[in-house]
């Protein structure tokens, strides 16, 4: 940073460095405070999993009592989905995505700091229903009749519906901001068809949020009007109907499960070319699966509600679609198995997560095809087998998948190598952990153990299996906790990662300075194609191709109103529960800072190009 | 980001997609379009699915009175006309006839509004309330959120106008106004929708 401090007026000392952090607009900053504080949520989720696990070490436990152990199964669930799994997203996408298409900054500089503030107010009013003592604890799909007031009369779900309502604005500004960034700020000759495969899963996700998420806006602003203000969406009595949550919940829901698994697509398809040394197998068939899966992920919601009583037709329709869903998946997996094939594999921490992803999330998969089965799906509904089919894919795939991205992109974020041997450790106790943990919850789910209970009588052959899955959630805490060492190890050593510190960096972000400048490119790149920096490379070449003179680069001036906007946000959730005039206020305030934004004109400031190669490190 | 160099003086025939930022714009708000379709057509949805859950309260065909709102919807279909006009003025650099046509399209959406309320206000007289029933309940949220837009589409536009007052037609105001443009369209379409599916539908 000290670098650069010429370009903006900074202030001295700590309230300068939290200014500049509330302020920022680069994109690279906002994706570590999307990765700090999605691990801040993470380490939340995860001490209610530990929670859950530790209650069902034993039959007839009572280390926690009913109420207080529905209330962790509803906000592990809700905390980890959307305010874990979305923004340590969210932080790759921006870390990434502009360095990989050659560009300065996302297309809303402005509109991408405020997708983090909103995400960020939305989430910890969510968690402050720990604080207020009113803990949602309607499951985190929240179905009525059990989240309305009818059965939940304290504010408990109020947090859900306003939080996740927050947090949800945020995330569609960041789909929005990621889709028009892909496709306007592109650099010469980074063609659709040259993107990285990460860039490409980034917008198809980002293409899904924009698609999915109104949905659930509405079925959340439905849910809102019937718990205050009376509506009757989901009250029987007065004509309302509980499926048409379900409905809208899973029509946003299933959509959600793809944009979390995509972007971790993504990176296992940079990490595994990476390191094996070899361009990605297929690589059109993995853009074609990517946006099939996309499409099909819209068609198959009905799937978790086979046992609601569609009727037959629908059952079957939406099974044959569902079990279509492998197909593009499985090209995936050959893709990757056939990338490997033949390449000069190095396994680092990130590749072992990498590798280790390939086998884990295979397995989700097949019981995925297993429950699309309508009529198995009858059997195996609410029991452990659903609970072992959701974690293996979006833990044993998703958080595998983001872990290779963390332990790949840390360089490039930070400036530093994170300790391989640290995150080879941290990854055996991470994957050993993981398959004892959710491996045994299948056969628990088909000797019948229903999921979402307390506790669970003894000799019914569930006590072994759930002593062994607490002791695998213990190894996985274990290989959390030495990645969290690693971490903080890795920040106290000097910031000298080079340019491309795997050294078989394949595409633009590694062609830059680790951490790159805050302009990115001195120069925006000519790309020349698939895979550019490795062609860059294998020609003998030192730096990409420039395709624009040196000249004064343009940056966006930082705001404080992203921030406000949030408080905004914040203050208007609070008012709906308990005043509304705060909820006016709250509202005033993001309407009068829309106002502002509009009204004073950003000018932005410009580097000078003598600057750049002042900052510039050595390679 | 690199494409600020131009000069007051010579604004180009499309302004609004003379810079990257301008372009941005106009593509972002597209996609936000996009996402408000899946609002309005969830919206649409929960409505369609309680059309019939009146319980005691008064039923659609009771309750609707079709001169009233064709008035509401010639009213609103115009006034996506006159931005039209504001557009083609814009394009045409005729600033002041540009913030005419402005002025007469947040004229007529205020109309609207306020033919809006007097209705909504009726309704409640003749016992169609907000909690009367899951078909009230779905009726005041989608037809309630169209308004929403409407109130605010007249609070950007009007912000829209006294900026230009201040800065004049330049390629930074331009695209506000195109972009401005583009959101009254939706929700015009958005009204069409809503007085078939609601009004219409509603009568027979």
């Amino acid at each position: 940073m000290a670098a650069h401090a010429h370009a903006v007026k900074r202030y001295p000392g700590f309230w300068g460095w939290l200014w500049d952090w509330l302020t920022t607009v680069d994109h690279k900053k906002i994706g570590i405070l999307y990765l700090v504080a999605g691990g801040l949520f993470f380490v939340f989720g995860g001490i209610e999993a530990l929670l859950i696990r530790l209650q069902l070490m034993f039959p007839m436990n009572d280390l926690i009592s009913e109420d207080f152990y529905n209330e962790l199964i509803t906000m592990h669930g809700t905390t980890m989905i959307f305010l874990a799994a979305m923004p340590v997203i969210f932080a790759l996408m921006n870390a990434v995505v502009p360095l990989q298409i050659g560009a300065r900054d996302v297309a809303f500089p402005f509109v991408n700091a405020l997708g983090f503030w909103t995400f960020f107010f939305g989430g910890l009013l969510l968690n402050l229903a720990w604080l207020m003592g009113e803990v949602p604890d309607a499951g985190w799909t929240a179905y009525p009749p059990l989240a309305t007031t009818a059965y939940s009369s304290h504010h408990g779900m109020d947090y859900y519906v306003l939080g996740l309502q927050i947090a949800g604005i945020g995330t569609l500004l960041g789909g929005i901001n990621f889709m028009a960034t892909i496709i306007n700020l592109r650099a010469p000759g980074m063609t659709f068809m040259r993107m990285p495969m990460f860039t490409w899963a980034s917008f198809i996700t980002s293409a899904l949020i924009v698609f999915a998420f109104p949905a659930l806006t509405v079925g959340l602003v439905a849910m809102m009007f019937d718990r205050i203000f009376g509506a009757n969406f989901f009250n029987v009595d007065a004509g309302g109907n509980i499926v048409l949550w379900e409905h809208i919940f899973w029509l946003f829901g299933h959509p959600e499960v793809y944009i979390l698994i995509l972007p971790a697509f993504g990176v296992i398809s940079e990490v595994i070319s990476t390191f094996s040394r070899k361009r990605l197998f297929g690589y059109s068939t993995m853009v074609f699966a990517t946006i099939l899966i996309a499409f099909l992920g819209f068609m198959v919601w009905a799937h978790h509600m086979f046992t609601t009583g569609l009727g037959p037709v629908a059952n079957a329709l939406f099974s044959i679609a569902t079990m279509a869903i492998a197909v593009p998946t499985g090209i995936k997996v050959f893709n990757w198995l056939f990338t490997m094939w033949g390449g000069s594999i190095r396994f680092t921490a990130a590749n072992l997560y990498a590798i280790g992803f390939i086998p884990t999330f295979v397995m989700g998969g097949v019981t995925g095809v297993m429950l699309a089965s309508a009529p198995a799906d009858f059997q195996y509904h609410d029991s452990y087998f659903v609970v072992g089919h959701f974690h293996y894919t979006i833990v044993g795939g998703l958080v595998t998948g983001l872990l290779a991205g963390i332990h790949y992109w840390w360089p490039k974020m930070f400036g530093r190598m994170l300790h391989e041997g640290l995150g080879k450790l941290s990854f055996w106790f991470y994957i050993i952990g993981f398959h004892l943990t959710f491996f045994v919850q299948h056969f628990l789910g088909l000797l019948g153990m229903p999921r979402r209970v307390a506790t669970y009588l003894p000799n019914q052959g569930f006590d072994t299996m759930n002593l062994v899955s607490t002791i695998g959630a213990i190894l996985m805490t274990v290989g959390i906790a030495v990645f969290f060492v690693n971490v903080v190890i890795t920040s106290l050593k000097p910031r000298h990662a080079a340019n491309d510190p795997w050294e078989d960096g394949r595409t633009l972000e590694w062609a830059i300075p680790s951490p790159a400048p805050e302009y990115n490119f001195k120069q925006i790149p000519l790309v020349r194609g698939l895979d550019a920096w490795w062609k860059e490379k294998m020609e003998g070449n030192k730096e990409l191709p420039p395709a624009e003179p040196l000249g004064p680069i343009h940056m966006p001036s930082p705001s404080i109103l992203p921030f406000i906007m949030g408080v905004g946000f914040f203050i208007s959730g609070f008012g709906f529960m308990y005043n509304l005039v705060f909820a006016v206020i709250g509202l005033v305030i993001v309407l009068v800072c829309m106002a502002l934004r509009s009204i004073f004109d950003d000018h932005g400031y410009h580097i000078e190009p003598e600057e750049p190669k002042k900052g510039e490190v050595a390679a | 980001m690199s494409a600020h160099e131009h000069h007051a003086g010579a604004l180009p025939p499309e302004p609004e997609k003379a810079t990257l930022e301008g372009r941005n714009k106009i593509l972002g708000f597209w996609l936000f379009l996009g996402a408000e379709t899946v609002l309005f057509g969830t919206l649409f949805s929960a409505y369609l699915a309680f059309r019939n859950s009146v319980l005691d309260g008064p039923k659609p065909e009771e309750l609707f009175q079709l001169p009233m709102t064709f008035i509401m919807t010639v009213v609103l279909l115009v006034s996506s006309l006159t931005s039209v006009f504001a557009v083609q003025a814009m394009h045409r650099h005729k600033t002041g006839q540009m913030l005419g046509w402005m002025a007469v399209t947040i004229a007529l959406g205020a109309v609207f509004l306020g033919l809006e309320i007097y209705e909504f206000n009726e309704y409640a007289h003749e016992g169609h309330r907000f909690t009367t029933s899951a078909f009230s309940s779905a009726f005041y949220t989608l037809v309630g959120f169209h308004g929403g837009h409407v109130a605010f589409g007249i609070l950007w536009i009007g912000l829209v106008i006294l900026q230009i007052l201040k800065k004049g037609l330049t390629v930074v105001t331009a695209p506000k106004v195109y972009v401005s443009a583009i959101y009254w369209h939706f929700i015009d379409v958005v009204w069409v929708f809503i007085f078939t599916v609601v009004y219409l539908m509603g009568k027979v």
